[in-house]
C-alpha cells in the first residue's frame, strides 16, 4: 500500500480551479517533495492530504484512509507543519510540545525533540519572541511528537537561516530512515535537489513532470554545453567554426548540442575569446534542476539568483 | 480525557497569563463593586448598595470570562492559525470545546472565590438560594460563550477584540449590574430586558434575595439565548 496516493484530484474554488486532475503516490522511507512556483497548487494539495479540504473530484488516501471521513482514526498517524502560524503566541516550545504530547498515545519525549531541533536555549521563550527560523523549527518539531507514519510539511525551510535549515533537512533524513513518508513543498529547488527521493513539479494545478532527481535532469538533455555570454552573438558562425549546432535559448543563455569533450570546450573557448566576448559562464553535461524546472514552467525557482553564482557542484568556468 | 484534561489546563493558564484577561476577569469586578459600595453615586435602591451591588457584580464576572474573554482569545487562535493547526490533530472539535466550558467554569470559580469574600467584606448580607444561582450561571455561560464563538468564528480578531470590548461596556450599563433595570428609561428598558445581562443579574438579584424565587422571565430570556447563540455559533463558525 502506498502511504499516500493521489487520484484524479481535482480542486477548485469556486469558478477557480486549483487543481486540475493530478494523480501520484508516495512510499513509506521516502521524501516526495511537491516542486512549482507559487501558486502551482502545492499547499492546495497537502491541505487535501491533511482533510482540510474535500476534493471535488477524484480522491486522496492516506494510509489508506480518507482524510476527511476517517479523520479519527488517520490523524494520530500524521503529523502536519503549516506553511505559518498555527501556535499559541503565549506559549514557549517546552509547554507547546508537552501540549501536543497529551493529545498522543505514544508521544515524543519533549526534552528529545526540543534537542533535535535545537531549541533547548529557547525551551521557555514564548512563541512570538522566537526568531522566525525558531517558529519553523518548532512548527517542526510539533510535526513530530505523535511519531508520525506520514508528515506534512509546507514549506518548512522558508525564512529560516543556513544553520536552520542543515537543521531541519537532517530531521528530515531521521524522518525517512525511520521508515516514515514525509511529503514536503518548495519552491526552492535547491531544497529539492538536496532532499528529495522523489519530485512532483507541478505548474497551474497539473503536474508537468515526476521522477528521482537524477531523472528529472537527466530526461530531455543529452549531451550538451551551456553557456552565458553576450546577448545576439552570431550562433551561426559559431556552428561552423566548432562543427556542433549552437542556439541562444534565451538572452545571453547559449546551448552548443554536443559532448562536453575538452576538445569541444577547448573550441567554444577559443572562438570566443576570438571574438573578444566575455564568457560568463559555462556548464557542461547534464542539465541540472532548474534547467527542468525553467523549461516546464517558464519560470525561475525561487533561489535561482542565488545558484547563479559559483559553486553549484559542477563543472564551470568563470571569469 | 486525558486531551480534554490537557487543553482545559493550557487555556486556563493561558488565561491567567494574559494581563488584560485578568483585569477583566478579577480587577474590574471587584474595582467597580468596592468603589460603588463605599460611594454613593448609584441609586440602588436597596438600604445596602453592596446589597444590590453583589449579584449584579457576580453577573458582570460571568460575562467577561464567557463571552469577552473567551471570544477575544478564540478569535486570536482562529487568526493564528492554532484552531486550523488543531485539526490535524487526534483532539476532537468536541474535546476542545469541553476544554474550553471547563476553562471557562474554571475562572467563573476563581472569580467567585475572590468576589464573594470581597463583597461580604463590604457588608453584604448573603442569603437567598445557591443551588438557583448556579444554574442562572450556568445556562448564562452557555448564552455568552455562544455570543462569543460567534464572533470569534466569524469576525477578524481585532473586530472580535472591539466589538466584545464594545459589547461588554453595553451590557454593563444596560444589564442592570450596577445601575437597576428599572432606572432606565421605558423603551430601553424593554430593551435591556430582552438581553441576557439583565436576565442573569435579574436571575441572581432574585436568587440571593432573602425570598429565593427567579422570575419566570428571566429563566425564558436566559433560556432563549442558552438555545440561540451556539446554534448561530456552530453553523457560522469558521475554523480557519
Amino acid at each position: 500500500m502506498a502511504a499516500i496516493e493521489v487520484r484524479d484530484l481535482v480542486v477548485s474554488y469556486g469558478d477557480t480551479t486549483a487543481i486540475g486532475g493530478i494523480s501520484f503516490s508516495g512510499q513509506a522511507g521516502e521524501v516526495l517533495t511537491l516542486l512549482g512556483p507559487n501558486g502551482a497548487g502545492k499547499t492546495t494539495t497537502v491541505e487535501t492530504l491533511e482533510g482540510y479540504r474535500r476534493p471535488t473530484a477524484g480522491q486522496v488516501r492516506v494510509l489508506g484512509l480518507d482524510p476527511v471521513g476517517d479523520r479519527r482514526s488517520l490523524m494520530p498517524k500524521i503529523g502536519v507543519m503549516l506553511q505559518r502560524g498555527g501556535i499559541y503566541p503565549s506559549m514557549g516550545p517546552y509547554e507547546a510540545l508537552r501540549l501536543f504530547a497529551a493529545y498522543y498515545d505514544h508521544p515524543e519525549d519533549a526534552d528529545v525533540l526540543l534537542a533535535r531541533v535545537h531549541l533547548q536555549d529557547v525551551a521557555r521563550t514564548p512563541w512570538r519572541r522566537l526568531s522566525g527560523g525558531e517558529q519553523q523549527r518548532l512548527s517542526l518539531a510539533l510535526a513530530l511528537v505523535g511519531r508520525p507514519k506520514v508528515a506534512f510539511l509546507d514549506e518548512p525551510t522558508a525564512g529560516v537561516d543556513p544553520e536552520g535549515r542543515m537543521a531541519i533537512r537532517q530531521v528530515v533524513r531521521e524522518l525517512r530512515d525511520a521508515g516514515a513518508c514525509v511529503v514536503l513543498t518548495t519552491h526552492e529547488l535547491e531544497e529539492a535537489e538536496r532532499l528529495a527521493d522523489d519530485i512532483v513539479i507541478l505548474d497551474r494545478g497539473h503536474v508537468v513532470a515526476r521522477g528521482t532527481p537524477s531523472q528529472l535532469m537527466s530526461s530531455g538533455g543529452g549531451d550538451e554545453i551551456r553557456f552565458g555570454a553576450p546577448p545576439a552573438m552570431d550562433c551561426k558562425a559559431l556552428a561552423v567554426a566548432v562543427g556542433a549546432a549552437v542556439i541562444e535559448e534565451r538572452s545571453g543563455e547559449y546551448v552548443v548540442e554536443a559532448a562536453a569533450t575538452p576538445a569541444m570546450v577547448a573550441a567554444v573557448t577559443a572562438w570566443l575569446a576570438e571574438h573578444d566576448l566575455p564568457l560568463a559562464d559555462l556548464r557542461a553535461g547534464r542539465q541540472t534542476l532548474e534547467d527542468v524546472f525553467l523549461r516546464l514552467t517558464g519560470q525561475p525557482g525561487a533561489a535561482a539568483a542565488e545558484r547563479r553564482a559559483p559553486n553549484r557542484g559542477r563543472r564551470e568556468v568563470g571569469r | 480525557m486525558r486531551r480534554v484534561a490537557a487543553q482545559a489546563r493550557a487555556e486556563v493558564t493561558m488565561t491567567l497569563r494574559r494581563g488584560e484577561s485578568v483585569l477583566l476577569a478579577l480587577g474590574i469586578p471587584v474595582l467597580l463593586l468596592v468603589f460603588f459600595s463605599l460611594v454613593d453615586v448609584v441609586p440602588t435602591g436597596t438600604e445596602d448598595r453592596v446589597d444590590f451591588l453583589a449579584p449584579g457584580i457576580l453577573a458582570l464576572a460571568v460575562m467577561s470570562t464567557a463571552m469577552v474573554a473567551l471570544g477575544i482569545a478564540t478569535g486570536f487562535e482562529r487568526q493564528y492559525l492554532v484552531l486550523k493547526r488543531l485539526g490535524s490533530t487526534p483532539l476532537r472539535r468536541g474535546e476542545l470545546l469541553a476544554a474550553k466550558t471547563l476553562a471557562v467554569v474554571a475562572v467563573e470559580a476563581v472569580q467567585v472565590a475572590v468576589l464573594v469574600p470581597v463583597a461580604l467584606t463590604l457588608g453584604w448580607r448573603a442569603h437567598g438560594s445557591a443551588p438557583l444561582a448556579l444554574a442562572a450561571v450556568a445556562l448564562a455561560t452557555v448564552g455568552f460563550a455562544g455570543l462569543g464563538m460567534l464572533m470569534a468564528g466569524t469576525l477578524r480578531a481585532e473586530v472580535t477584540l472591539a466589538a466584545a470590548n464594545g459589547l461588554y461596556l453595553v451590557l454593563l450599563l444596560l444589564g442592570g449590574m450596577v445601575v437597576p433595570v428599572t432606572r432606565l428609561p421605558g423603551a430601553l428598558r424593554a430593551v435591556a430586558r430582552a438581553l441576557p445581562a439583565a436576565a442573569l443579574s435579574d436571575a441572581l438579584h432574585g436568587a440571593l434575595a432573602a425570598s429565593a424565587s427567579v422570575p419566570g422571565r428571566s429563566w425564558a430570556v436566559l433560556a432563549a439565548w442558552a438555545l440561540a447563540a451556539p446554534v448561530a455559533a456552530a453553523f457560522t463558525f469558521r475554523w480557519e
